[in-house]
């Protein structure tokens, strides 16, 4: 209608086409900035077209949850080592036994493989959370961005969702920049709000209180009072700022946003995910990569750091884990997911095999990197194996030892990414996905036998 | 007391009456008097402008007083102090504002901000200097900033102090670099100091340099995570890989657990004594003093070209968003300064001054060309790197918030969530003043702050994204601040009609006073509102706290009217 209304909702016919064209993660543009030459020059976008898998829902158990007590039972250890969870269960697969704490998981076990030989030795939690996402040592001189920024580097150019490629639910890890050194467009969407909840109001996206009607009289508001962005509307900042605002608004008032909505899931299968936090974020998780999304975080709400409390804790929290997470991998399989989307569950960290029984912790697990273990499945990865042993008490790696780059590369191999690719770096640094064995990076191989 | 507002449908007759007089936007932003030179710095910037054919215009009072205002203190006026300023029918009211901000406590805070990006002032990852030592070097950067520290003698006492990094800020040069080799700090210094890229140098250049920084000691004490920094000629704190001691010490007691155990390695006989200048001069080190003290005394000779240049070409593209030589930091002879003759003015008076910063801040700030409207005659790119307009550039992330903050009333939290315990900073207290990257909220994180693990200009990003977008435009965050904000609430209670309210709305958010379209823009929402969206509170309206005479409609549209300011590239811009 007015001059005015047209700047604010930009060019009409170049919009969706831009939108359309990898819109959240624009990586190419970054590439051709800042690679300079390279040997092994990254092609993001250019993800191997066998790779099977599409997607990855990382379950991020921050503070690092005991294997002992869970995936790497040792039940002959005794009190010390077992405390109060010496008891096991056999799962659906023969020879597999898990802590009693998992009774659902138990009846998946033919879906996921665990690692118990997981390994890094590293003991600090952004240290270690930083190592098991990246594969590089921390204390590098440069700080590499975390898979899921990586992913969104490689898959945005081909990726044509409204929602951003890397998304966390619901809040940031926060102990290390996850975008790294490839700048904010590639640091996750932090979903923020709880799925649980009535709504689930993602920040920025859905908002309380706002009905459509006055989104769209504030949006046209804002178009009349934008005197000094309508007069300079021509200039290259306003341009930018105009297409990330459309954007904004696609997600806003579009049908993307959709997606975070789960009244459109039956109440009955979101009771069987559990109507906790925990088990809402795995529901959104299969949403989202139903729709495309390259990665997804759930980072865990609630911590694993047990020094003190930690059979308590255990109790509350494994079952609300053991429930959400056996539920996405049935529901996933039932969509036909489970095919090209991975799944990867551990924290930074196992923790202390022997129990602390001392004040003040008074029964409590510290730290542990040496050895802990992690669940893979789907995208893949091989149901129904155990990759690697633990000591009988869990103290060390017995056999196979898995390090941080043959995990990651083995997600990157299976979703096409060049672990070799070089990144995009601001300075042409020389950097790549995974380091080289020949940077000092320890590794066991590819996890082929489950691949 | 509070009186009622009037209704919307009774202030919008007022408003069209006054309407009539609508002006042409530009006039806001601009200045009637004509540019012209206001000094030597002018004459150069002006004659360049006339032999490319451009015609620069001066901007408004109102414009200068925000521009003034965020630029020196990284802080918006307030309503009053932009209507104080723009009513002042004094002269030189221009200079004299300028002399009064260098002044204020925020000057220090803000401009120790931009230094902690160069610095890398951070505690934890991937500098990792410390919550302690991070806290103690910025506090020694903002107090140098603050007593105006002649600025090379703030830069000998960077290069050249020992001590404890937790006691002597400025040591915390030497930790604040990920890779603390030789090259890595010679690196750094080139980088912070001399604008320059060392990796782009020849090789020989780089380790040459290297070789002043070859003799520093790191040795950690029995204090947590305190190391102290010295001059160490016999290299007796050396171990394999260059890798400093001090923080070998500090994995082994993180990681108990660790596989990879330092080797301390023999201690190198002598090692290298012939140094090499950035400027390819070679020289003998002598035994008896600190190679860092022959380098820096080096880098802060007047006659020496590099720390002048790379300073004034730093303050200035912090100041005009754009360096004579641009990037800032990558100042190299295949990357030449648009204007030499302006670069090379700067360089004089700076060393004129005795190297005081507040004097480069009122020669730059004073001069016309400084004062340009941003609005651009032409988009000629030319005009764009030789100073025609003043450039538009996104607030940053902690000057963004900070104002929201300020024009609402409200505050937020900032923690770092690293060391146990977390670290909180006292509410309301401004992000500009937070010491320590590693102190973060998610706004600051999405707005892009600089990481601080490089030392970058770019590493601070505020280049807009569409998260950005969603948080400004949608989030609970936002929308929480203009619907709850006590100071929003307390002009929209302030009785006097819609056309006080807004006035005041426009002074404390855009420090001007509203046009007449705006009015009428305005007014029209809120009387639409009360015609055609009829529903709209009844689904969404509480009853509102304090005075529940006043219709929840009305105050949805002065809530979405501050909503429509603050998300106006005016507010968001420096401009």
């Amino acid at each position: 209608m007015s001059p005015n209304q047209d700047s604010e909702s930009g060019p009409k016919i170049s919009r969706r086409e831009a939108l359309r064209q990898g819109a959240w993660g624009a990586a190419g543009m970054l590439l051709a900035g800042g690679l300079a030459s390279g040997s092994r020059a990254a092609e993001p976008g250019k993800t191997q077209p066998e790779a099977k898998a599409k997607s990855v829902i990382q379950i991020f158990l921050w503070g690092g949850m005991s294997h002992n007590d869970t995936w790497d039972p040792k039940p002959e250890a005794g009190r010390e080592y077992m405390g109060e969870f010496s008891a096991v269960i056999p799962t659906n697969v023969d020879g597999i036994q898990i802590g009693a704490l998992f009774p659902e998981l138990a009846k998946q076990a033919d879906k996921y493989s665990l690692i118990r030989s997981m390994t890094h030795g590293n003991n600090g939690h952004e240290t270690a959370a930083y190592l098991m996402q990246t594969g590089h040592a921390p204390g590098e001189r440069l700080a590499y961005p975390s898979v899921g920024a990586v992913f969104a580097l490689f898959k945005s150019p081909g990726y044509t969702g409204m929602i951003p490629p890397y998304v966390v639910l619901t809040k940031p890890q926060g102990r290390f920049s996850e975008e790294g050194f490839l700048g904010p467009k590639f640091k996750p969407f932090a979903t923020g709000g709880d799925p649980n909840a009535m709504r689930f109001e993602v920040e920025g996206v859905v908002a309380r209180n706002i009905t459509d009607d006055r989104q769209k009289a504030r949006r046209e508001l804002l178009g009349k009072m934008n005197t000094l962005g309508n007069l300079m509307a021509a200039s290259p900042q306003m341009v930018a700022a105009a297409e990330a605002k459309e954007q904004a608004y696609e997600l806003i008032l579009g049908a993307g946003k959709e997606v975070f909505d789960l009244s459109k899931e039956k109440p009955e299968l979101r009771d069987r995910y559990g109507r906790h936090t925990f088990g809402q974020e795995c529901l959104v998780a299969r949403r989202l990569v139903e729709t495309g999304v390259p990665y997804v975080v759930i980072n865990y709400p609630g911590g694993w750091d047990t020094h003190k409390d930690h059979f308590q804790t255990m109790r509350r929290q494994a079952p609300q884990l053991d429930q959400g997470l056996a539920m996405l991998l049935q529901d996933l399989s039932d969509h036909g997911l489970l095919e090209t989307t991975i799944v990867w569950c551990c924290g930074e960290f196992g923790r202390g095999p022997k129990v602390d029984w001392q004040p003040p912790w008074n029964g409590g697990r510290n730290h542990y990197g040496k050895v802990f273990s992690v669940l893979v499945a789907g995208g893949g990865f091989k149901g129904g194996r155990v990759v690697g042993s633990s000591d009988e008490k869990g103290e060390e790696v017995k056999e196979r030892p898995v390090y941080p780059v043959d995990l990651l590369g083995s997600i990157y191999k299976l979703s096409g990414i060049d672990s070799g690719a070089r990144l995009p770096h601001p300075m042409g640094a020389e950097a790549y996905v995974l380091p080289a064995a020949s940077e000092g990076a320890k590794s066991a191989g590819l996890l082929t036998e489950i691949m | 007391m509070t009186t009622l507002p009037l209704t919307w449908a009774v202030a919008l007759g007022a408003a069209l009456s006054s309407a009539a007089t609508a002006e042409i936007p530009a006039n806001v932003y601009e200045s009637p008097e004509p540019a012209k030179p206001a000094g030597r710095l002018d004459e150069i910037v002006f004659a360049k402008l006339s032999s490319l054919g451009f015609q620069p215009a001066l901007c408004s009072d109102a414009v200068f007083v925000r521009r003034a205002y965020l630029d020196l203190i990284g802080t918006l006026p307030t309503a009053q102090e932009a209507r104080e300023f723009i009513e002042n029918p004094a002269k030189g009211k221009r200079r004299e504002l300028v002399d009064q901000l260098l002044e204020r406590d925020e000057y220090a805070d803000y401009w120790a901000m931009r230094w902690g990006d160069i610095l890398r002032i951070k505690a934890e990852f991937p500098v990792n200097l410390w919550p302690n030592a991070a806290q103690a070097y910025h506090r020694w950067v903002r107090a140098s900033l603050a007593e105006n520290k002649p600025y090379d003698k703030f830069v000998r006492e960077l290069l050249t102090s020992s001590g404890s990094n937790f006691r002597a800020g400025p040591v915390n040069f030497y930790r604040a670099v990920q890779n603390r080799t030789p090259e890595g700090i010679a690196m750094a210094a080139a980088l912070a100091l001399m604008g320059s890229r060392a990796d782009r140098w020849p090789e020989e250049r780089l380790q040459g340099m290297a070789v002043f920084f070859s003799q520093i000691g790191y040795k950690p004490t029995s204090e947590w995570k305190e190391e102290v920094v010295f001059w160490d000629p016999l290299r007796a704190s050396a171990t394999a890989g260059n890798t400093a001691p001090g923080r070998d010490a500090i994995r082994a007691v993180a990681q108990p657990a660790g596989d990879e155990p330092a080797t301390p390695a023999v201690p190198a006989e002598g090692g290298p004594r012939t140094a090499m200048l950035p400027d390819g001069t070679r020289i003998e080190l002598p035994a008896d003093r600190d190679p860092r003290e022959v380098f820096a005394d080096w880098l802060i000779t007047p006659e020496n070209p590099w720390m002048a240049k790379s300073i004034v070409n730093r303050v200035w593209a912090w100041l005009l968003g754009r360096g004579i030589i641009h990037e800032p930091d990558d100042i190299r002879e295949d990357n030449p300064p648009s204007n030499p003759e302006l670069l090379a003015y700067l360089e004089r008076e700076l060393v004129a001054s005795g190297y005081d910063l507040k004097q480069l801040y009122r020669l730059i700030v004073n001069s016309s060309t400084y004062q340009f409207s941003s609005v651009p005659r032409t988009s000629d790119p030319e005009a764009l790197a030789n100073f025609a307009i003043y450039p538009l550039r996104r607030l940053d992330a902690e000057v963004l918030i900070d104002a929201v903050n300020q024009v609402t009333g409200t505050s937020d939290l900032y923690t770092s969530a690293i060391p146990e315990p977390f670290t909180y900073i006292p509410q309301g207290k401004p992000a500009v003043s937070i010491a320590d990257g590693s102190i973060t909220s998610p706004f600051l994180a999405l707005f892009g702050r600089s990481a601080r693990a490089t030392g970058m200009e770019n590493e601070r990003d505020n280049k807009p994204v569409p998260a950005q977008s969603l948080h400004m435009l949608n989030s609970s965050h936002i929308q929480n601040k203009l619907e709850q904000g006590p100071n929003l609430r307390a002009i929209i209670a302030s009785g006097g009609g819609p056309e006080r309210i807004l006035e005041q709305l426009y002074l404390t958010i855009l420090s001007r006073q509203p046009t007449a379209d705006e009015v009428a823009a305005a007014l029209e929402y809120g009387s639409a509102g009360e015609a055609s969206r009829p529903a709209r509170s009844a689904r969404s309206g509480r009853p509102g706290r304090g005075n529940r005479f006043v219709p929840t409609r009305a105050r949805e549209n002065w809530t979405d009217i501050t909503w429509a300011l603050i998300n106006s590239a005016e507010f968001l811009y420096r401009h």
